[in-house]
């Protein structure tokens, strides 16, 4: 279902026109009302009025999570703090966290999206929402709620943990979707089977999972394991929360970016160039309609493409492909680029391992190691030491084959990898 | 004429094959035979019990991996050349044994020993040509 149709289908050419009217008010507003990018764009002598064309903002520099530290609290708010109704904080996971605020109308425009977003996952009225994503500082609970409460759903707000409880308020209470982390809703499945229940049997129809990037064998994973469509979605607190970029229940191929309040642009993350259509790189994100905290050129550290093909559902913004790792999650093991996502698509390639991985990486004698710890389920696990050993080996080998990098796998007994309640914890770096 | 085996995937972590076996001990299940196979990371601890189900149920709750395998019990006559000559029978017929542990207890004057198969029922139609003495589970569970 489209929620918002006039803007949703907005013509390409009439969506291009709406971002530079949006854009050109956007920064006339900033450089009168924030000084890092009234000083940002002289540095880089580009005057508001001098943009004229969408192409121009590439002329503008970019913004880094590091520059919302630099300002820490409030030194990238455009707005009074009279305006403000809302404050979230990212989770800083070294140091000060960063820290975004929300103007009435920001929170209204949010709600909007999220409405959006859970509409073009096929959720409407008459729909229970289970909201495990966590309630505070971080934008997933908050931010979807309001979407759910705009949309008309009813929502649970029950927030993260306590999970044989979220198990027993998803039966009773009949929830048909549920919006946690990927990984939440595994744990979920898991903990339902060993109380006894089959998670399968409940009303849950879709999952709406995002907070953590994935891949597509999980997808499969969760679609089966909890009878339900999993439908990815996107955002992050400097520039909104969820609600940025969501995929269409119709497609399942790619997350719509709502172009109408905000600019994606991919970029090279090396060189910072702007790569040709449908490459894949960094995403950078303009917002185009937010007061609170507005973001010109943020670097999201997401490595992701642009689709620009149209979609099967009529929604006329373009998609971002799964996000295939995050620039910064990167790991470099021996002068090799390695992303986690990469070892879990191998991973799951092998039949029978459970999506329940860790990377330990470490030094030893001035040697980068992986080593790469997998759980020993009934599926797998054989009374012959050869069987195991041969797992271990074409594991070793296929990381092998595709990374270029040698690691020792480790198989270990089911849940001694650390169960996340939140996001997982999939790469231990002891060389930090 | 096979007998079932249980066989527990450990970690290499101290206390981890203690805890296997006092959840067994709790539950009251003991244990007939057992062989420990390991590697630098992980072992597999092969379990002959007295009640397998129970075994089985008792060790998946304690958060194991378990899994049940066919195996054949054969009674080795205990003097020198008892073991090999079943081994020849095997070898003549292209048998492969995977791996192989003795009981506890004897069975009269003859030892027992457990043999893991590829295929239990090749080898027994094999060994029981020969006359050799396969065990049934039950006379197993009463030794």
């Amino acid at each position: 279902m489209i929620w918002n149709d006039e803007f949703e289908t907005l013509p390409r050419e009439a969506l291009a026109s709406l971002q530079l009217k949006r854009l050109q008010n956007t920064l006339e507003r900033v450089y009168s009302t924030v000084p890092f990018y009234r000083q940002a764009f002289d540095r880089a002598g580009v005057k508001p009025e001098q943009v004229q064309s969408l192409s121009d903002l590439q002329r503008l520099p970019f913004t880094l999570k590091q520059d919302m530290r630099d300002n820490y609290p409030y030194g990238l708010f455009a707005v009074p703090m009279e305006e403000i109704v809302r404050l979230h904080a990212s989770s800083g996971t070294t140091g000060k966290p960063t820290v975004v605020g929300y103007t009435r109308q920001d929170i209204d425009m949010w709600s909007g999206l999220m409405a959006r977003s859970f509409a073009a996952a096929g959720v409407g009225r008459g729909d229970i929402i289970h909201n495990a994503y966590g309630y505070g500082l971080f934008t997933g609970g908050l931010g979807a709620h309001y979407g759910a409460e705009k949309l008309g759903a009813a929502v649970i707000p029950m927030s993260g943990g306590n999970t044989k409880k979220q198990i027993m308020i998803m039966q009773d209470f009949g929830s048909t979707v549920l919006t946690c982390t990927p990984s939440y809703s595994l744990y979920l499945a898991e903990a339902a089977a060993e109380d006894g229940f089959d998670i399968r049997n409940f009303d849950l129809k879709v999952g709406i999972l995002g907070a953590e990037p994935w891949s597509e064998s999980i997808r499969e994973e969760i679609e089966q394991k909890l009878n339900i469509k999993a439908i990815d979605i996107y955002g992050l607190s400097e520039i909104l929360g969820p609600g940025v970029a969501i995929e269409c229940i119709e497609a399942q191929n790619g997350l719509h970016i709502w172009e109408d309040h905000f600019i994606a642009e991919i970029i090279d993350p090396q060189t910072g160039e702007i790569l040709p259509d449908g490459d894949e790189g960094e995403l950078v994100i303009t917002t185009i309609t937010k007061e609170g905290i507005t973001m010109i050129r943020y670097r999201t550290r997401d490595i992701t493409r642009l689709i620009s093909e149209p979609c099967i559902c009529g929604r006329s913004h373009r998609r971002l492909q799964r996000m295939s790792g995050r620039s910064d999650d990167m790991l470099i093991i021996r002068g090799v680029n390695v992303f986690p996502s990469q070892i879990e698509s191998v991973l799951m390639q092998v039949e029978g391992v459970e999506p329940h991985y860790q990377l330990i990486v470490d030094r030893e004698e001035n040697l980068d190691s992986l080593e790469v710890q997998v759980e020993v389920t009934e599926d797998i696990f054989s009374d012959e030491v050869r069987i195991l050993q041969g797992l271990s080996d074409r594991i070793r080998g296929q990381i092998k084959d595709m990374l270029n990098i040698s690691c020792k796998v480790r198989l270990v007994e089911p849940k001694t990898i650390t169960r996340s309640e939140g996001k997982a914890q999939r790469v231990i770096d002891r060389r930090r | 004429m096979t007998v079932q085996q249980i066989s527990i995937f450990i970690e290499n972590s101290a206390g981890r094959l203690a805890e296997a076996t006092s959840a067994l001990g709790a539950a009251g299940v003991n244990i007939r035979a057992l062989s420990l196979a390991e590697t630098s990371d992980f072992g597999i601890l092969r379990l002959i019990v007295d009640r397998t189900d129970l075994a089985k149920e008792v060790l998946t709750k304690g958060g194991f991996t378990v899994d049940k395998t066919d195996v054949v019990a054969i009674q080795v006559p205990d003097r020198p050349m008892g073991l090999g000559t079943i081994l020849n029978v095997l070898d003549v017929e292209g048998i492969a044994v995977e791996y192989l542990y003795a009981f506890i207890e004897r069975c009269g004057d003859h030892a027992v020993i457990i043999f893991r198969f590829d295929n239990c029922f090749q080898a027994i139609a094999a060994l029981t040509a020969q006359g050799i003495e396969i065990l049934s589970a039950k006379e197993v569970s009463e030794m």
